[in-house]
């Protein structure tokens, strides 16, 4: 049961082969089953069964909505549930009111089973430095990867990748349906695609930001994680559309009620960027993107390779621009209004120092360093402006390719298959963030579309996922071609999932 | 920069709010209570320092002023939050005002209007599209560390203000001015601190953080307090006419800050300072008009005058150094991100096609809106009712007058030039001795007109009216023919009457009369004051003056 996708399980719920109540309890359990994964900051048992109730008394009155269970990322505000963004700035602290997306889900009468864990304020591609622990990866615990291990599970695991690691661990352990994460320069992609599950970075403002924690405001946009497209297909239908609480929303394009079931892919045509050869890209990556690339040409659709020539600066110019908005963003953290308040009181200055110094951790104090660096007066023009302009020159390379035909670009997500921890925290955030968001993020420098779909294993027993690119707005039919591919390439996958229980041996 | 600097650097205070509870957070009891004060007419002393130097031209003073003005509205700038002068502590303040994470701006539309109404009043070039800037520092009463400004696209540019004083001994010249209007910004509001001494603590009020405030830069082209002074209070009027700024300096809907230096003509500029806590335009021009002599002293005793904020003190009239903030200040300015360019459409025409013109600010329909200007109401009464100049200034500077005049003017026959001495002398006389406005005056219109026209008619004397206008003004339940009647006021018209009145006098003052008969005509005066006392005034003196002059020649 807990293996469906979203359509599965609510034909279930309709049908009356399983009520709300027992699907969250489902839920909840295997919550506490997979403990040790540490995907969750809060379970919100209580409040997820009485919300399930509910919805089986309306479900018998016959007008009832589906109860989905469903987590959230702890960077989305939830009224009366703590959200501290897995920082010690915001432990204890409550928000007096929903984000737009959660109370989107929560109005289709979805069910509300946690909020799952992340770096500091989102800050890193790893889930590795947060006040909670690390995350870890599900598939660190099938057999198929402790048959390679001589090691403990609780000293070779690998890591969920991030920042939504929690989000993507809770929907691949079955834990939920679907999660939402956040993506800024490849959050919700990068964990996504290590952990193999289906997660969608919609177009910049097609989701209301309102009371999602910003990281940078002009390419934060919440994320979408499924274990199928065309679940993430119906749950965009939900979030999208203006919002008159988020300026920057857009209105959403007209969207029919599903994916197609069949559309021809002769009439793609599909770009392979040659400047995401890039070093560092696995063996097992390689092939699978070229595999799937040939099977695009094979099923006749065009595919054709293509340049984006300024990508390369990519990677550094979005730090400069991250750092600046983490500057702004967290000057509100001064530990008066909300958040923890330092003892400290010889003055006003000694106290907003220590408050910031006590709990923000060195990935977040560094980023703040920069970024008031970049934005001294002296500075400005070298490092924000040049970063602005060159932002605007990765955005014209995708204008430039669209507008040649293509419809959609076929890139890796990440450069290989998630490391294991203890590898993983040898090198410092600064180095990993680079590394790891090198393929995801130029999309949010630009604020397309873009996909990534689970489509094979590694050597290591550990997932593979490719990232499709579209156009501005066009996210629907981003997803109509990644269904067909997910159709093609990962239903193996899932069928691992769902049929053979056995390589989630811990999990059962 | 709305936040004003302060010396306290001890503060210890908790603001523990989560937000749902945040309509009745702290509290405080000590409260600012400040008293209205209504300022008339230009400053009666005219300050104009001068230093005289023997080869040298004089120095003179070179003054610029940054406005703050609160934006009328009835919700902030950024947030839903109500705006309102004196609610309880922290009673009015959103999620957003509170910088909770994951808040985001949202513009009031009618905050923009003001700003483009106020820009199209100030003959400045709307900027189709402007655009916001975030501007860090760390204040408490600002709670997420940056104010949200125009610093690189304001909404409003290159405008001029039209301006007038009055000079000469009797300050009945007028004098027009102009003065530049460099830009006009939309920019947040910061809280209010209150610091207590005592218990070194401060405590923070949110009310007024991310009201709207409209920023405007008046270029350096004023000489003196005087000067500026009659510039803010003209702009006060524009203001208040458009209905854009309520623009009292006392409750802070107007913050006026000046720059001020001083060198001699054709000089480069000299070192300005910044005079700051002024809240009043009397106290303006007073501050501005100390800190160019204070200047001109420190240069003449060949000192320095150093780049400092300067607080004005109204008990002593000086400028006092503030503490500045801790060093130069680096803004770190960054643009918005949450906000996209603020448009302004021209027409409803050029409203581009999905965009519903209703959400939109119009400029064409804001000119339609634009209501009579001070300037335009001064010419017309002028025209139209034939008083003089200064007249006009004060029917205008005085709320509510134009209307009282005008009714007054409407319902009798008098010659308005007649109505404006009754308005301007006798019931502003009243009411400013009183501290009234003209709305609190006990004298309606309608009663003063039926004054005015028992003067006309010749039924009372203008000295008995004035003398019956300030028992009305006492006793606003009778009318006036029941004041006339009861003190018996009424004009003596009788020829017998008079004859016998004049008779008695002639016959009381034979020497006065010799006089007069030995040609002396001028002691004539006497003896109609003679008479006029007699009756208390109740004579017509042209009348009186005939039959005295037949009785002695």
């Amino acid at each position: 049961m807990l293996g469906l996708s979203i359509r599965e399980v609510s034909q279930a719920l309709r049908d009356g082969r399983v009520s709300a109540t027992e699907l969250c309890r489902k839920c909840i359990n295997q919550i506490q089953r997979t403990r040790y994964l540490n995907a969750f900051i809060t379970i919100t048992e209580e409040t997820a069964m009485e919300q399930a109730q509910r919805t089986d008394s309306r479900l018998r009155t016959g007008k009832g909505k589906k109860g989905i269970p469903f987590s959230v990322k702890d960077n989305f505000c939830m009224e009366n549930i703590e959200t501290p963004c897995a920082s010690g700035m915001l432990k204890g602290y409550v928000p007096p009111f929903n984000a737009t997306v959660v109370q989107k889900l929560l109005d289709q009468g979805a069910v509300l089973v946690g909020k799952t864990n992340l770096v500091e304020f989102a800050m890193g591609a790893g889930s590795t430095d947060g006040v909670f622990g690390p995350v870890r990866n599900p598939w660190s615990y099938t057999s198929l990867y402790r048959e390679q291990s001589t090691e403990d599970p609780d000293s070779d695991w690998a890591i969920t990748g991030g920042s939504s690691g929690g989000s993507a661990a809770a929907v691949a352990s079955l834990s939920s349906f679907l999660a939402l994460g956040s993506d800024t320069g490849g959050s919700t992609r990068n964990p996504g695609s290590l952990c193999g599950v289906v997660a969608l970075k919609p177009t910049y403002g097609l989701l209301s930001r309102h009371g999602l924690i910003p990281l940078v405001n002009s390419m934060d946009v919440p994320g979408i994680m499924t274990r199928s497209v065309h679940d993430a297909a119906t749950v965009l239908r939900i979030l999208q559309g203006r919002d008159e609480r988020d300026s920057t929303t857009v209105q959403a394009p007209s969207t029919p009620p599903r994916l197609p079931e069949h559309f021809d892919i002769r009439d793609i045509c599909v770009g392979i960027p040659k400047e995401y050869h890039a070093p560092g890209l696995s063996k097992d990556t390689l092939a699978q993107w070229s595999r799937v690339a040939d099977m695009f040409e094979q099923a006749g659709a065009r595919v054709q390779e293509v340049s984006l020539p300024h990508t390369q600066h990519s990677i550094v110019c979005y730090h400069v621009l991250c750092c600046c908005e983490v500057a702004s963003n967290m000057a509100r953290f001064d530990g008066l209004e909300y958040g923890h308040c330092s003892k400290v009181d010889s003055s006003t200055d000694a106290m907003y120092a220590t408050t910031r110094h006590e709990v923000f951790n060195s990935v977040v104090r560094r980023r703040i360093l920069s970024g008031n660096y970049f934005l001294l007066k002296s500075n400005y023009e070298r490092y924000f402006v040049k970063a602005q302009q060159m932002r605007r020159l990765i955005a014209e390379d995708f204008k430039n390719v669209f507008r040649t035909g293509i419809d959609v670009l076929l890139t890796p997500t990440t450069l290989s298959d998630a490391a294991r921890y203890s590898d993983f925290i040898q090198e410092d955030n600064r180095t990993r963030s680079a590394q790891e968001d090198v393929f995801t993020q130029p999309v949010n420098m630009a604020g397309l579309p873009a996909v990534t779909v689970p489509t094979a294993l590694s050597h290591r027993g550990l997932p593979i996922g490719l990232q499709l690119i579209g156009q501005t707005l066009q996210d629907w039919k981003l997803l109509t071609v990644a269904q067909w591919m997910e159709q093609k390439k990962s239903a193996f996958i899932r069928s691992k999932v769902q049929q053979n229980s056995k390589i989630w041996k811990y999990f059962y | 920069m709305a936040a004003s600097s302060s010396g306290y650097s001890r503060m210890f205070f908790k603001l523990r709010k989560y937000a749902n509870k945040s309509q009745s957070l702290y509290h405080t009891d000590s409260f600012n209570v400040v008293i209205r004060t209504i300022w008339t007419s230009g400053s009666k002393t005219q300050l104009q320092p001068k230093v005289h130097t023997k080869s040298l031209p004089q120095m003179v003073g070179v003054v610029g002023l940054e406005i703050h003005a609160q934006i009328q509205s009835t919700s902030k700038l950024f947030s839903g939050s109500h705006v309102r002068f004196l609610a309880p502590p922290n009673s009015l303040v959103s999620h957003f005002d509170a910088s909770l994470p994951g808040t985001l701006p949202v513009l009031n539309r009618r905050c923009v209007e003001a700003a483009v109404l106020t820009g199209l009043a100030l003959n400045c070039t709307i900027n189709r599209k402007s655009l916001f800037d975030r501007k860090h520092y760390f204040y408490a009463d600002m709670p997420a560390g940056y104010q949200i400004t125009q610093q690189r696209v304001p909404i409003a540019v290159n405008g001029m203000l039209v301006y007038s004083y009055f000079e000469g001994r009797r300050r009945n010249q007028v004098v027009t001015k102009s003065v530049k209007i460099k830009q006009i910004q939309l920019e947040q509001d910061s809280g209010k601190s209150l610091h207590d001494d005592e218990r070194s603590q401060t405590l923070i009020d949110l009310n007024r953080a991310g009201v709207g405030l409209m920023e405007l830069v008046m270029e350096p082209e004023m000489c003196c307090g005087e000067e500026a002074a009659a510039a803010v209070r003209e702009l006060q009027l524009i203001l208040q006419a458009l209905g854009t700024c309520q623009a009292n300096m006392a409750e802070g809907q107007l913050r006026v800050d000046a720059n001020v230096s001083v060198h001699r003509p054709g000089e480069p500029l000299g070192v300005r300072t910044e005079v700051k806590n002024i809240n009043s335009v009397r106290h303006l021009a007073k501050a501005i008009d100390y800190e160019i002599q204070r200047q001109m002293e420190v240069l003449q005793s060949a000192g320095k005058v150093l780049n400092e904020t300067r607080a004005f003190d109204s008990k002593s009239g000086n400028t006092i150094p503030m503490r500045d903030k801790e060093g130069l200040q680096d803004y770190r300015f960054m643009p918005e991100p949450n906000l996209p360019p603020l448009f302004v459409y021209e027409s409803e025409a050029s409203v581009p096609a999905g965009v519903d013109p209703a959400q939109v600010v119009v400029i064409d329909r804001l000119s339609g809106q634009l209501p009579e200007l001070p300037s335009v109401k001064r010419t017309r009464l002028v025209e139209t009712y034939g008083i003089l100049q200064e007249h006009s200034f004060t029917l205008v500077n005085e709320d509510g007058l134009i209307d009282y005049f005008e009714n007054v003017v409407q319902t009798t026959k008098a010659e308005p030039r007649k109505v404006i001495g009754w308005v301007i002398k006798e019931l502003m006389g009243n009411l400013n001795s009183q501290n009234l406005n003209v709305s609190q005056s006990p004298i309606s219109p309608c009663a003063l007109a039926e004054l005015i026209s028992l003067v006309e008619s010749g039924h009372i004397s203008s000295s008995t009216a004035k003398q019956v206008f300030q028992e009305m003004w006492k006793a606003p339940e009778k009318t006036v023919g029941q004041i006339v009647k009861e003190q018996d006021l009424w004009m003596i018209n009788d020829k017998e009457e008079l004859q016998k009145i004049c008779k008695r006098i002639v016959d009381s003052h034979p020497e006065e009369v010799q006089i007069i008969r030995g040609g002396n005509k001028k002691v004539l005066n006497k003896l109609m004051g003679e008479v006029q006392r007699e009756t208390k005034g109740r004579t017509d003196p042209v009348q009186i003056r005939a039959i005295l002059e037949k009785m002695v020649s």
